[in-house]
C-alpha cells in the first residue's frame, strides 16, 4: 500500500469528519467529557490518546494472525492497558501536576472504548501500516471533538485560554486580563459550564452540528 | 465510626459523586442502552453487582500486594529482606492488575449465575462481558485507591456507585422513551439529544450536592 495513495488518505480524514469516532461511532465519551475543563488539559489527553491508539492497533495489527479469537480480548486489554501503564508514568515523571489533575482519567483511557473499538474493528482486519493510520485518523478526530468542547467550557466557564505548559498551564488568553471593558460593562462567565451539565450540554450541541456539517443522522 | 459514616458515604455515592452526572463514567454503555427500558434495567442490575464484587477484591490485592509496603505481611526473619520487601511498591501495575481482576470476576459471575439461576442469567447474561470494559467498574476500584478507602468503606462506596449508575440509566431511559414521538431536529435525534437530557439530569443531581454530610 502506498503510504501517500488516495485510500490511506481517507482512512486518516474519514474519522475526522463522516466517521467521526466522538459523534458518529460514539465511542470513547466517558473520558472526552472528564478532560474537557481546560484546552491544556484536552491537549495532553489527546496526545495520550493519540499514543496508546497508534501503538495498540499497530501491535494488535502485528499479533493479529497468532491471537485465537475466543481470548482475543483479553490479550487486547492486556496490550492496552501496558501502553496506558507506560503513559501514565511518563506523565507523572515529566507532567507531575498534570497527571494529578487528570487523576484517574489517564488511567481511563485502558477502558476508553475508542482503543478496544478501534482494535475490533479495524486492526484485527488489516496490516499494521493502515491500522498505524487508522489510529492516527481517530485519534485526531478524537483530538478535534474535546478540543473543542474544552475551548467552549474553558472561554466561557472560566474566562480564560489555557495552553499546556507544565502544570499550571500558560494563560494564553483571559477576559478579565485582556478585555477589560467587557467586565466593567457587567460580563460574567457561566458558571454552569465548568461544572458537569456544561460538559453534557456542550457536547451535545458539538454533535449536533458536526452532524449538520457531515449531512448524517442516526437510525432509530 | 458509627453508621452514619457509612450512610453518608452510600448517600455520596448514590447522590452527589454519581459515577454517570459526575464523573462522566460508564457513558458508552449509559448512551447505548437507555433506548430501552427493560435493557436499562438489567444493565443497570448487572453493574451492580460487578462493582459490589470488584471493588472489594481489588482493595484486598491493592492493600496486600501493590502498595508501597504492601508485601510487609511476608515478615522474613532477615532483617536486610524485609527492608526490602518494605520499600517495594509495585502499584505502577495497578491498572493491569485491576482491568484483569475485574474480566475475572466477570467471568465468574456469568458462570455462576447460569449455574444456579437461569432465571437471573437470562436477565444479566448478555450485559456482564459488555461491562467488564466499562469504565465505571475499573473507575470504582481507581478512585477507592485514590480516596484511600477502609475494606467496609470500599463495600459500600462500590454498592453505592452501582446503584447510582442504576437510577442514572432508569431515569434516562424512561425519558428517552417518553420522547419518542416528540418532534426534535432529525441531526439532534440519537445521542446529541441524549447528551443534552443526560445534562438536565446531572443539573438536576447537582441539586444534592449542596448537602453538607
Amino acid at each position: 500500500m502506498e503510504l501517500f495513495s488516495t485510500e490511506s488518505k481517507k482512512i486518516v480524514t474519514d474519522p475526522l469528519n463522516v466517521n467521526n469516532p466522538i459523534s458518529l461511532q460514539v465511542l470513547g465519551i466517558c473520558s472526552a467529557l472528564a478532560v474537557t475543563i481546560r484546552v491544556d488539559q484536552a491537549i495532553i489527553m489527546t496526545f495520550a490518546v493519540i499514543f496508546v491508539l497508534c501503538s495498540s492497533n499497530v501491535a494488535i495489527s502485528l499479533l493479529k494472525d497468532h491471537i485465537p479469537s475466543r481470548v482475543r480480548i483479553v490479550i487486547m486489554l492486556a496490550i492496552i492497558a501496558g501502553l496506558v501503564s507506560f503513559v501514565d508514568e511518563v506523565l507523572k515523571a515529566y507532567l507531575y501536576d498534570m497527571s494529578k489533575q487528570l487523576s484517574v482519567f489517564v488511567g481511563l483511557i485502558v477502558t476508553n472504548c475508542i482503543i478496544m473499538g478501534r482494535a475490533e474493528a479495524f486492526a484485527i482486519k488489516h496490516g499494521p501500516s493502515k491500522a498505524f493510520l487508522d489510529g492516527l485518523g481517530n485519534g485526531l478526530g478524537y483530538g478535534m471533538m474535546i478540543i473543542l468542547v474544552s475551548f467552549f467550557r474553558e472561554l466561557f466557564g472560566a474566562g480564560t485560554i489555557t495552553l499546556p505548559n507544565g502544570g499550571a498551564g500558560y494563560v494564553l488568553f483571559s477576559i478579565e486580563r485582556d478585555v477589560e471593558w467587557l467586565i466593567n460593562a457587567g460580563y460574567e462567565n457561566i458558571g454552569l459550564l465548568v461544572l458537569s451539565p456544561g460538559a453534557f450540554f456542550i457536547l451535545g450541541l458539538v454533535i449536533w452540528v458536526q452532524r449538520e456539517i457531515a449531512g448524517l443522522e442516526e437510525e432509530e | 465510626m458509627g453508621l452514619e459514616h457509612y450512610l453518608s458515604i452510600f448517600t455520596k455515592a448514590v447522590f452527589i459523586e454519581n459515577m454517570v452526572l459526575a464523573y462522566f463514567l460508564g457513558l458508552c454503555s449509559f448512551l447505548a442502552i437507555s433506548k430501552k427500558i427493560d435493557a436499562s434495567i438489567g444493565i443497570g442490575m448487572a453493574v451492580v453487582v460487578v462493582l459490589t464484587v470488584t471493588t472489594p477484591i481489588n482493595w484486598f490485592i491493592y492493600e496486600y500486594l501493590l502498595d508501597k509496603g504492601a508485601l510487609s505481611w511476608i515478615n522474613p526473619e532477615n532483617p536486610e529482606l524485609a527492608n526490602i520487601i518494605a520499600n517495594i511498591d509495585l502499584s505502577f501495575l495497578k491498572l493491569i492488575v485491576f482491568i484483569a481482576v475485574i474480566a475475572a470476576a466477570v467471568q465468574l459471575i456469568e458462570m455462576f449465575l447460569e449455574r444456579f439461576s437461569q432465571a437471573l442469567y437470562n436477565g444479566l447474561g448478555i450485559f456482564l462481558p459488555l461491562i467488564a470494559v466499562n469504565c465505571s467498574i475499573l473507575g470504582g476500584s481507581m478512585f477507592m485507591v485514590e480516596r484511600e478507602y477502609s475494606l467496609s468503606e470500599t463495600l459500600v462506596y462500590g454498592f453505592g456507585s452501582g446503584v447510582g449508575f442504576l437510577l442514572a440509566i432508569l431515569a434516562l431511559a424512561s425519558v428517552r422513551y417518553r420522547l419518542r414521538y416528540s418532534n426534535i431536529p432529525p441531526r439532534l435525534r440519537g445521542v446529541g439529544m441524549a447528551m443534552i437530557l443526560t445534562g438536565l439530569l446531572s443539573m438536576a443531581f447537582m441539586a444534592f450536592s449542596g448537602i453538607d454530610l
